[in-house]
């Protein structure tokens, strides 16, 4: 049980009738999430990845394929799965109506906690997340950043082994962000929860996830290490610029010689992304100079996921979100609609 | 691995297993949170019945020329039905809030059987219901309206079990709509009306012409208004007393067994 992975997904697929359309908006989902990795699904808005966690938490049955996550069958032991998961789902986990300590510890009920179990943690979690001025008031009465903290804290009540976290950082401001993360970093750092997120933010996927799956259109279309997948697919981009265009025009050559990647010239500049850049770079400057031509500026701006998800699909995930017809929310529309077709065993 | 599987070993699998009588007490006691922390809602929602008790009632006694406390004695069981029909029957547009605002879904990830969070919201429904028919009895009682105290708990469950039906059923009909909120309250006002006129609750029947007298019999809302005058009246052997809990327990069975298909689907 140990050894076996946390979370494993085979050919997972779904499709909706959408306006008597067949959308697919996940195709063949196939991965393995290990006990302890924090991993990120990054993309744009549409490309499937809450539906993919929509279906990881037996919110909603695939098409075709399975997945076991905590070692138990999504379709077959939706029930045990529940209970060994925390889920922050894209909206408000707390309702409106209701206090946010109140909350808390409704949620510690339904996880089968006692009363005094479920104070404790609901009075720790409050603490940690910087919720002590807040626990009485009402969900409805807190801003953005002191909902999200409430869903993780609910998300954690039962300090389950797995998190997921869909879009857990979307409208709130880059401190709120901040903290966010530091918490849930610490929480992992404690328990050795595994967290499982999805986010369309590239420095959220970049700075904080150990293993970036890169979704788009339903399909993951890489999965590696942010470093990996910066220097793999995307390279530093270097500007050298000249005196003129002709110095720029023969400076082409010289570059070309030191790489295998295409050297263009635009203006008196001439530019080139390439890996391992920041060595390439003094390393031209020297050529150039022992060519007799003289560099009168030298940059290079190492890679973001964008640039990833440039050269591995030829837009910036910025165009990608905008161009989809469907978003997230329509998509889990689409879900409700399509249930009565595809309803699988559920208690 | 050799220390995973430690800490796996350390930390037992203490996982919740679903049990429908739990979850549906923790459900119900969630749902009673928001009322028991802030009581004074409930008097907020009475507003409608005393608006009718206050300005309807008067026009009855002097159009009836009967002595007020007669006319309460008819008047006072409709307004708790209407307690019922007007509260109760709106209860959805909690759910459907709460599935627009996120905290649904997150009840459907809980390890909770999915009966239970509808049973437990039904039952739910009991609370409010009780106070504040037990509020208007309370306001009519001075004016020369009698209370029957057997009468009147056999009274209150009836009404009860008459909620606990319509509630699942505002339910149902919320997720059935789900983020549709016009098309909920489209079709709930269009079915709340009718019932109301077509169950004698504001107005007798009698007059009324053969088509609607017809319609009115099939109208549970009819019974249970039929019911709560006998037993009110303390005339608790009544046949009416039966057909309105014939009507509520058919309501309640209906609207539970809807109910918990509808969530049975939900995502």
């Amino acid at each position: 049980m140990a050894n076996e992975p946390i979370i494993r997904a085979q050919g997972l697929t779904k499709r909706f009738i959408v306006k008597k359309k067949t959308v697919e908006a996940v195709t063949d989902l196939t991965f393995e999430v290990d006990r302890g990795d924090l991993v990120a699904f990054l993309g744009p808005n549409g490309a499937g990845k809450s539906t993919s966690l929509r279906m990881l938490t037996t919110l909603i049955p695939p098409t075709a394929g399975t997945a076991h996550v905590v070692g138990f069958d999504i379709l077959k032991r939706p029930a045990d799965v529940r209970a060994r998961i925390g889920y922050v789902g894209q909206l408000t986990s707390g309702s409106f109506a209701q206090r946010a300590r109140d909350e808390l510890l409704s949620q510690g009920a339904f996880y089968g906690m006692s009363r005094s179990a479920a104070s404790r943690r609901a009075d720790e979690l409050i603490e940690s997340l910087d919720l002590t001025a807040f626990a009485t008031r009402s969900v409805q009465q807190l801003s953005g950043g002191q909902k999200r903290r409430l869903d993780v804290a609910l998300g954690l009540m039962h300090a389950p082994p797995l998190l997921f976290l869909d879009e857990p950082s979307t409208g709130l401001d880059p401190q709120s962000r901040a903290n966010l993360w530091q918490h849930i970093l610490d929480l992992r750092v404690q328990h050795g929860t595994t967290v499982f997120l999805t986010t369309h933010y590239l420095e959220e996927a970049d700075r904080y996830a150990e293993r970036v799956m890169v979704m788009d259109k339903g399909r993951v279309i890489a999965d590696d290490t942010a470093a990996a997948l910066k220097a793999n697919l995307a390279g530093d981009l270097l500007t050298l610029g000249f005196a003129s265009a002709a110095d720029a025009e023969r400076a082409v050559a010289v570059v070309q010689g030191l790489t295998d990647r295409d050297v263009r010239r635009q203006d008196a500049a001439v530019i080139l992304t390439a890996p391992e850049g920041d060595a390439l770079l003094p390393a031209a400057v020297r050529a150039l100079d022992a060519a007799g031509i003289r560099v009168s500026r030298a940059t290079g701006v190492p890679p973001t996921l964008d640039d990833v998800f440039l050269a591995l699909t030829g837009r910036t995930l910025r165009e990608a979100g905008e161009g989809e017809p469907s978003d997230e929310t329509e998509e889990s529309d689409a879900a409700g609609d399509a249930a009565s077709v595809t309803t699988g065993a559920q208690s | 691995m050799t220390t995973r599987m430690e800490q796996d070993q350390a930390r037992p699998d203490t996982a919740v297993r679903a049990n429908v009588a739990r979850d549906t007490w923790n459900v119900l006691t969630r749902e009673l949170k928001p009322v028991a922390r802030d009581p004074f809602t409930l008097i907020f929602s009475l507003v409608q019945p005393l608006v009718f008790l206050g300005l309807f009632a008067p026009l009855l006694i002097g159009s009836s020329g009967q002595p007020v406390g007669e006319t309460l004695q008819w008047f006072v069981p409709g307004v708790l039905v209407m307690i019922v029909l007007f509260g109760t029957g709106a209860t959805g547009s909690n759910l459907q809030y709460e599935m627009m605002t996120g905290s649904h879904e997150r009840t459907l990830v809980a390890p909770l059987s999915r009966s239970s969070l509808l049973v437990g919201r039904a039952l739910k429904e009991i609370a409010p219901i009780v106070v504040q028919a037990l509020i208007i009895v309370l306001i009519a009682w001075p004016f020369g309206f009698t209370i029957n105290v057997p009468g009147l708990v056999i009274g209150l469950a009836l009404l009860a079990v008459f909620g606990v039906g319509l509630g699942s059923l505002s339910y149902t009909l919320a997720l059935k709509t789900k983020n549709r909120e016009w098309l909920f309250w489209g079709v709930q006002q269009t079915l709340i009306f009718p019932l109301l006129i077509l169950s004698g609750m504001l107005l007798p029947l009698d007059e009324a012409p053969a088509w609607m007298s017809a319609v009115a019999t099939v109208n549970p809302v009819n019974w249970v208004v039929q019911a709560e005058r006998a037993l009110l009246a303390g005339d608790l052997g009544a046949i009416t007393v039966l057909w309105g809990w014939i009507a509520a327990l058919v309501l309640a069975v209906l609207g539970l067994w809807a109910g918990v298909r509808a969530i049975r689907k939900s995502s």
